[in-house]
């Protein structure tokens, strides 16, 4: 219901130039809270994971989780960051009934990580993104607004907060304003996230399901005339949860504020929403109206100071990161650029490594993984890697097709068995009876009977049409529903029918 | 025996429970007994479970009969100022706001003392959230200093204080942010000691201002307090500012003190403190009384020097800018949402009318005033005029504490607050004069070092206290000195310094 104006995009970037930068949250994947003891288990029955000290209680007091510390100098470290050797967390004081404390637990003039860098790709490009501040913090808890038609607050009858979330650990990372990209601005922030989700995975920090809320993003937008030595003023479009909604909200937010500044109208800073199902934004808080938190040292918690040989030694142990990674199997698997943008595209990166890894030829599982296994994801509307098949089940049904026990039409009937549960290729080749039937007197019979069925094919095969051939075959297969190998099947057909 | 039970201290009431003399749910019923017949005119607690009181004393005699393993204090009573977060028994840190909450865990200090076998008499009166220095800021009306009932027996930890003092508890837990131990205790005649920022776990306290709060013992004698602290000090994992250091033996620092032996100590008067040019403000009767004490350390074998430590004056800015910055933080979170009181939720108001009309009607005035007070100076554009400043001034206080214990100085001694207890009524609406009673206590409180207080004498009639102040995590000396104070003091007296009101009764 958007009645924005917008610009056409290619006519937005021969006048304009964007800049954007974007505040990402990640949820850690840790086992505890960021100040308590309690679990953090995904879908649990509303507030079944709290305790004094994440409820606020009068009198509780929080202790850091120093495995939420390692976790964020790692991101810190694998994004070229140099990690604070004395840092505080700040106190961010507001009112709203999910953050129990009355304020959040955050870090403000002291971050933990600060002056990184992102390389990502686009069309064969790389671009650089610079990062600001990388820095801990926590969670809020959950509203729910009941009774009125949206879930949201305007019209609900009474609300309901579910604090499970509340005091998950939660690391913000800033970028720097990237600028100079022009028409590739859309797609370098989506990299740029899609690129960090890899690094996170990578360091095994967070499980980064978006549709979770594991990643989060705030997209800032401006624009000013090419040409302009001034940026313009920016929007804060919160709460962007998909790398495709990160695309289109930086393209929208240009071709709208294009439209307004085309018009000679002021752009406003204000927070603004984002429409997943229109992919428009719509206008939030002003920042004018902006609360002022009154950051200050928190207290209740001791400084933190990392140990310079630990950060060393953490530094050390990183693991082999995304771009390098990539560079590696590109090599080891002689692909081209392209090959390897439609893999990493396609989140089938790590899945084909695994198979590969599983035992079977890098074709091969590249095949499986982009070809079919691709397309009964896109039906079932799932991504690549929650399809029930494992990378170790690909690996056996290549194998089973390179050994010749099933062809390529079977191998999807296995699949199918392996998707429905009913165990590894083997045993569905075993329950299903779907091995290729070999020169046996079973497929010898069913070849006579094809021959005895159709007397007139025969003579025209025998008068040297032996295109005509093909007839029979396809009876012998239709009989044999598949099973036997159409080469085999042939050969047998003209043994009896010309070489007899 | 019933009222002679309520007048030992502590180690007298271990020796008679241990020797047989008497039992625990003797002792308590004496307690509650007292509490019954006099604390409709103090006022001093907030909240007595006599039955559960009695049944834990009585578990306490069964197992002693049986002969098991008792605690260290098994079967001495004990109040809480009610700041202290105690599981199923009502907290409501002398506010409106949580009337009613029942906790669901206890405080590290409450469950210490559990462990140790002590008897819960009850919750102590206190100041609103423990902002005051007289208990009339209570929303539960005042309480009564037992020397005199129309004079304030100090505060925050008011109730406590009374209690001690009045003979309806043989100790108490108070806290301390500002003073809020040692000022009571010096108005009513008692040891308070509040012992080095972190020795005490604040877990389970509810928070004034974090980077000061402290809980410690208020008792009849320096050998209590010490052995109150040795039981709920130590490190505590859920606390992140507690010191992960072992306790120093207290109640042993507290004995050799009694020796009566200063030789070789090192004693800083602090001229900022009531000395010359800076005792405006200081009853003449507060500062002979220090004098005298002054003395008897001297007389004792210490060597007395004056010390002047000029970044004192600025101690009560700074504070009034810490603590209200801090506390309108802290207190955020009795926004009507999880627990307490909830006003206006009648389907008519949005949330921030509800939350609003909570706070409203559930702070009192100080504590509105210092929500304000705090909200102003942590304001983008105030902050660093304001908290940065007073940050900056703490560290010139923590310096001056250095150069003096640098130069020698093995502890410093003031009066602990100006003025003997003032009476009821007469400064509530001056809060300036009010937040004068706390002068001598802020800078120990500001720098998170060790002070107690310890009664010195009396001016018109009314009880005195000497302050000593140790570096970092020496706790152990105040005892020392506070003690051998205490042991020269009875010795001229010929009598407990409380024997003095149990006499006028
Ligand atoms: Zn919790």
């Amino acid at each position: 219901m958007s009645t924005d104006r917008l610009l056409e995009f290619d006519d937005v970037v021969s006048r304009y130039e964007p800049v954007f930068g974007l505040e990402t949250h990640v949820e850690l994947g840790t086992a505890s809270k960021m100040f308590c003891g309690c679990a953090t288990t995904f879908g649990a029955e509303p507030n079944t994971q709290t305790c004094p000290v994440c409820l606020a209680l009068p009198g509780a007091l929080p202790v850091a989780n120093a495995a939420a510390i390692e976790a964020t100098i790692r991101i810190g470290l694998a994004l070229g960051c140099r990690i604070a050797t004395w840092c505080r967390f700040a106190r961010k004081n507001y009112f709203y009934p999910d953050i129990p404390k009355g304020f959040q637990t955050s870090q403000y003039d002291e971050p933990l990580c600060t002056a990184g860098h992102l390389d990502v790709e686009v069309d064969g490009e790389t671009y650089r993104v610079e990062i600001e501040r990388v820095h801990l913090e926590e969670d809020t808890g959950k509203n729910l607004h009941v009774g009125g038609a949206t879930g949201r607050i305007h019209g609900a009858d009474h609300s309901l907060v579910d604090f499970n979330r509340a005091g998950i650990p939660l690391v913000e990372i800033v970028t720097r304003p990237v600028a100079g990209v022009g028409a590739k601005a859309p797609e370098v922030a989506r990299a740029y996230v899609a690129e960090l989700r890899e690094i996170l995975l990578a360091l095994g920090v967070s499980e980064v399901r978006m549709e979770r809320g594991n990643l989060r993003c705030d997209v800032n937008t401006s624009l000013a005339p090419t040409g302009s030595l001034e940026w313009g003023t920016r929007t804060e479009t919160k709460n962007v949860n998909s790398l495709r909604s990160v695309e289109r909200s930086v393209r929208y937010e240009m071709r709208r504020q294009a439209a307004l500044l085309d018009d000679g109208e002021r752009i406003l800073q204000e927070t603004r929403h984002f429409h997943e199902d229109t992919g428009s934004t719509s206008a939030g808080r002003s920042k004018e109206e902006a609360t002022d938190y009154r950051y200050f040292p928190e207290p209740d918690l001791v400084p933190m100071a990392p140990d310079t040989d630990w950060v060393e030694q953490l530094r050390a142990d990183l693991p082999e990161l995304p771009a390098a990674r990539r560079a590696r199997l590109r090599e080891e698997w002689g692909l081209s650029d392209t090959e390897m943008a439609w893999l990493v595209n396609a989140g089938a990166l790590g899945l084909v490594s695994d198979t590969v890894a599983a035992g079977a030829d890098p074709a091969d599982a590249r095949k499986w993984w982009l070809g079919e296994l691709s397309r009964r994801a896109k039906d079932a509307g799932v991504e690549l890697g929650d399809l029930a098949v494992t990378p170790a089940q690909v690996a056996e049904l290549t194998q089973l097709v390179a050994e010749g026990t099933v062809n390529d039409q079977l191998a999807r009937q296995v699949l199918d068995g392996v998707l429905a549960g009913e165990g590894s290729p083997r045993q569905v080749v075993d329950s299903r009876g779907l091995a290729v039937m070999g020169d046996s007197d079973e497929l010898g019979a069913a070849v006579d009977a094809a021959i005895a069925g159709a007397p007139d094919v025969v003579e025209k095969v025998r008068g040297g049409k032996t295109a005509a051939l093909g007839a029979l075959v396809g009876a012998v297969m239709k009989e044999t529903r598949g099973k036997a190998d159409a080469a085999t099947v042939r050969r047998m057909l003209e043994e009896r029918v010309l070489g007899g | 025996m019933s009222a002679e039970l309520t007048r030992l201290d502590v180690t007298a009431l271990q020796a008679a429970l241990a020797g047989g003399e008497t039992s625990a749910v003797e002792v308590t019923r004496a307690h509650l007994d007292a509490i019954e017949a006099t604390d409709g005119a103090l006022n001093s607690y907030l909240h007595v479970d006599g039955e559960t009181a009695l049944a834990t004393a009585a578990e306490v005699d069964r197992r002693r009969a049986a002969g098991e393993e008792l605690g260290r204090l098994a079967g001495v009573p004990v109040a809480l100022k009610d700041v202290v977060v105690t599981d199923g028994v009502p907290t409501t840190s002398g506010s409106r706001i949580l009337e009613g909450w029942r906790p669901p865990y206890d405080a590290t200090v409450a469950a210490r003392l559990k462990a140790a076998g002590t008897v819960l008499l009850g919750k102590t009166n206190m100041d609103e959230f423990a902002m005051g220095s007289s208990t009339e800021n209570s929303a539960y009306g005042p309480t009564r200093n037992p020397w005199d009932h129309d004079r304030i027996p100090g505060g925050s930890s008011g109730g406590s204080s009374a209690a001690v003092a009045g003979f309806l508890a043989p100790w108490a837990i108070g806290t301390d942010t500002g003073g809020s131990i040692r000022q009571p205790a010096a108005v009513t005649g008692l040891v308070g000691h509040k012992p080095t920022y972190g020795s005490v776990s604040r877990y389970g306290l509810i928070a004034f201002s974090s980077s000061l709060d402290q809980a410690g013992p208020m008792a009849r004698t320096v050998a209590d307090a010490a052995l109150m602290h040795e039981v709920i000090g130590g490190h505590d994992p859920r606390d992140s500012t507690s010191i992960d250091a072992p306790a120093a033996p207290y109640v042993a620092a507290a004995q050799q003190g009694a020796q009566g032996d200063l030789t070789g100590t090192v004693v800083g008067v602090v001229r900022e403190l009531g000395g010359e040019g800076h005792a405006g403000g200081y009853e003449p009767g507060v500062l002979e009384a220090f004098r005298t004490g002054v003395d008897q350390l001297r007389a004792l074998g210490a060597e007395v020097r004056e010390v002047s430590c000029p970044s004192f004056d600025l101690a009560l800015a700074a504070y009034y800018l810490i603590a209200p910055s801090e506390a309108s933080s802290n207190l955020s979170r009795f926004d009507g949402v999880r627990y307490g009181l909830r006003v206006g939720d009648d389907g008519s108001r949005d949330l921030d009318e509800v939350m609003a009309l909570t706070r409203e009607q559930g702070f009192g005035p100080e504590v509105k005033r210092r929500i304000i007070l705090g909200t102003y100076a942590l304001s983008a554009g105030y902050y660093e005029a304001y908290y940065g400043q007073a940050q900056k001034v703490r560290t010139l206080i923590g310096r001056d504490f250095l150069t003096a214990f640098g130069d020698g100085v093995d502890v410093l001694v003031s009066p602990t607050s100006p003025s003997v207890a003032f009476p009821i009524g007469q400064r509530v609406d001056d809060p300036l004069a009010m937040y004068a009673a706390d002068l001598c206590t802020l800078p120990a409180s500001l720098a998170g070092l060790p002070a107690i207080s310890v009664p010195c004498g009396l001016s018109e009639g009314l009880p005195v206290g000497l302050q000593v102040m140790a570096p970092a995590l020496a706790d152990d000396r105040c005892y020392r000195v506070g003690a051998a104070l205490e042991a020269a003091q009875d010795a001229a007296r010929g009598g407990t310094f409380l024997g003095q009101l149990a006499a006028r009764a």
